[in-house]
């Protein structure tokens, strides 16, 4: 038996700037997590990491992290995802600086 | 301090064009990711959590204060105005972005600096003891083997590709302020019976995964003998070195599983074939070394004035009580000057206060500088009648924290804030620590004690070798924290021992506090430190203190 699938979004760096990006549907790269494609599905997780890794001018790094549905949309499980969603705790450096509106 | 040559220079020069070239052709796809990231990490550039990371070194610690400005213009013009002091002596920046990074490291080169063999499987940044050429107790300035060290390990065709990293650490004197016993090779300065200096070499120490303390393959290596003894070591940790198992590659397991007694044998007998291949030329480049060590010229006046005020000033005499340290030279003094104001993250110097402690360096330090392994910097040579001045100044800037070698003096590495093999995060933990004992002013009563803290595995924080340790790990998708108790990172180097289970986020600055009240409540008289109470007494009392109370709290 293998294990349950559990859902996934894919994240990764951008490559110049090597700020946190995630995989939307419709394959754009979005500095938010909540705009994340949630993927349900084993294959189809791998196929968009694929895709992913294929786009080598502009991300680096691409890897499936667990995510779960939320309000707004997919949310970190895991507090290491929840930390790049914002950046340091120790400065107001990062996303929580530059994405605040 | 130590010039580049013109060989430097032009190798210097040389790599940054080559690695201008690399990040060109990464840019425009000629490179992929998997090509691109050993040609990054050669030239100190990672990938961390939310941005690339730069490590430049700093060789044994020492820095210009031009060497200092031009840091704290990178950390404003491509950086965001700060720069992290790591416990290797290394400068950190934390958000340079990938374009820019061939311009930082012209800008280094400009000052004689570089981010070469700052990562990979070859011979890392040599340290030193932060005091070196100033310690009242010195046999020797290690500097010039360290800067001959650093010549010949830097692109050494035999040394490239490595098992795995290799530290090398240096202090000349006995009282060991470098951590040799937890590195690759520790050289330690002793003294024959002919009262000859040489070296101690200690082989196989290291923290991360499998804490060991290094073992001593030469009682005695006259200074001479220095180079080829260590490509003897490295000769021999290339060819029995694990490259089939990361986890069991550095030397530190070569040593375990061969044996003492066989590695020194297999040393020894490589060292015997190196010895007449040097023909003397290391020793004519360690003569002109130590010329560029020379100590400075110190002033001769009278230290009438500091006595004074020191007598006058509480606020003065607590910092003079806890950031000097005893020069060679009885008009002078050592200045530590602390990076861990409490409530700040451990090692973090804004450009501002670059700019200023490069400033005090020149006005009242002979411009040298140092960086410890114990993320502060050092000004090694302050002749006392200016101290009260240069206190005032520091004070004005965030710098005047007088608490070195006290409970927030905390090593913490960047942990799961930055870096992406950590485990947990430690800045906060330390900020949190720093900020709690402040509030209860418990840090004079405590004393010498020294907490540090990892977020991961690997140890960069130095948690074994703390009096207290702090090592944060995910459990189940939580922040854990196991503590150690009675490490030793001195000459007389042990790897603390593990309390029991681990604690969560928010239980652990109250964990440590138990375990403080119960050392308070415990010492003989108040000049019984913890590590000599925790020796006196051993574990159980701490344990009981910890989770005693755990388990009554719970059963309420």
């Amino acid at each position: 038996m293998s294990r349950r699938f559990t859902p996934k979004i894919v994240t990764a760096n951008r490559l110049r700037e090597g700020d946190v990006v995630y995989l939307t549907a419709d394959d754009q790269w979005s500095p938010f997590h909540h705009k994340a494609e949630l993927i349900e599905d084993e294959a189809h997780a791998q196929m968009r990491l694929l895709h992913a890794n294929a786009q080598k001018l502009t991300i680096v790094g691409a890897y499936l992290a667990d995510a779960r549905p939320g309000l707004l949309g997919p949310e970190p499980t895991h507090f290491r995802e929840e930390f790049r969603t914002r950046g340091p705790s120790n400065y107001h450096h990062g996303k929580q600086a530059d994405l605040a509106s | 301090m130590y010039s580049y040559s013109d060989f430097d220079e032009a190798f210097v020069r040389t790599r940054v064009a080559q690695f201008t070239n690399q990040v060109e052709r990464r840019l425009d796809g000629s490179l992929t990711e998997d090509e691109f990231r050993p040609l990054r990490l050669m030239n100190g550039l990672y990938l961390q959590l939310h941005a690339y990371m730069l490590r430049v070194a700093i060789p044994y610690g020492t820095v210009s204060p031009r060497q200092m400005r031009q840091l704290a213009y990178i950390a404003d013009t491509w950086d965001k105005g700060y720069g992290h002091f790591t416990t290797r002596q290394n400068i950190q920046f934390n958000w340079p972005k990938l374009p820019d990074v061939p311009a930082i490291l012209s800008a280094l080169a400009d000052v004689e600096m570089h981010a070469i063999q700052t990562s990979g499987n070859c011979v890392r940044n040599v340290t030193a003891d932060h005091f070196a050429g100033a310690a009242a107790d010195e046999i020797a300035d290690p500097r010039p083997y360290a800067e001959l060290l650093r010549q010949w390990s830097t692109d050494h065709p035999e040394f490239q590709f490595l098992p795995r990293k290799f530290k090398i650490a240096i202090t000349g004197s006995p009282n060991d302020r470098a951590v040799t016993r937890a590195h690759d090779i520790g050289l330690r300065m002793v003294r024959n019976g002919a009262g000859e200096p040489g070296f101690e070499v200690i082989v196989g120490g290291g923290l991360g995964r499998t804490p060991m303390i290094g073992v001593t393959v030469r009682d005695f290596l006259p200074e001479a003998d220095l180079l080829p003894y260590v490509e003897a070591v490295l000769s021999v940790y290339n060819t029995l070195g694990r490259r089939d198992n990361k986890y069991k590659a550095r030397i530190k397991i070569t040593v375990h599983e061969t044996g003492a007694e066989e590695i020194t044998r297999m040393i020894e007998a490589r060292f015997a074939e190196l010895r007449p291949l040097f023909g003397g030329n290391d020793q004519k480049l360690l003569a002109e070394i130590r010329e560029a060590f020379a100590p400075p010229a110190f002033r001769n006046a009278p230290t009438d004035a500091y006595n004074a005020f020191y007598q006058a000033d509480p606020v003065f005499r607590a910092w003079a009580d806890t950031n000097l340290s005893a020069h060679r030279n009885a008009q002078y003094a050592i200045v530590t000057i602390s990076l861990k104001a409490h409530g700040q993250t451990p090692g973090d110097a804004s450009s501002d206060q670059m700019r200023l402690m490069a400033d005090l360096a020149e006005r009242y330090g002979h411009s040298d500088l140092r960086i410890s392994h114990e993320q502060n910097v050092i000004l090694p040579h302050v002749h006392k009648s200016d101290l009260p001045t240069l206190h005032a100044a520091l004070t004005q800037a965030g710098l005047g924290t007088a608490n070195v070698g006290l409970l927030s003096d905390i090593i913490a590495c960047p942990g799961m804030d930055y870096c992406a093999l950590a485990t947990a995060r430690s800045i906060p933990v330390a900020q949190e620590l720093a900020t709690h004992f402040e509030a209860l002013k418990l840090e004079h009563e405590i004393g010498p004690l020294k907490i540090k803290i990892s977020g991961c595995i690997n140890a960069c924080g130095h948690h074994h070798v703390g009096h207290i340790g702090i090592l944060g790990l995910d459990r189940a998708g939580v922040e854990n924290y196991q503590i150690t108790l009675g490490g030793d990172g001195t000459e007389d180097a042990v790897i603390g021992e593990k309390t029991g289970p681990g604690f969560a986020y928010t239980e652990i600055v109250p964990a440590i506090e138990r375990i403080l009240r119960a050392y308070l409540g415990l010492r003989v008289e108040p000049s019984e430190t913890f590590l000599q109470a925790f020796k006196r007494v051993g574990m159980e009392p701490f344990k009981a203190a910890l989770y005693d109370t755990e388990a009554a709290q719970d059963a309420a």
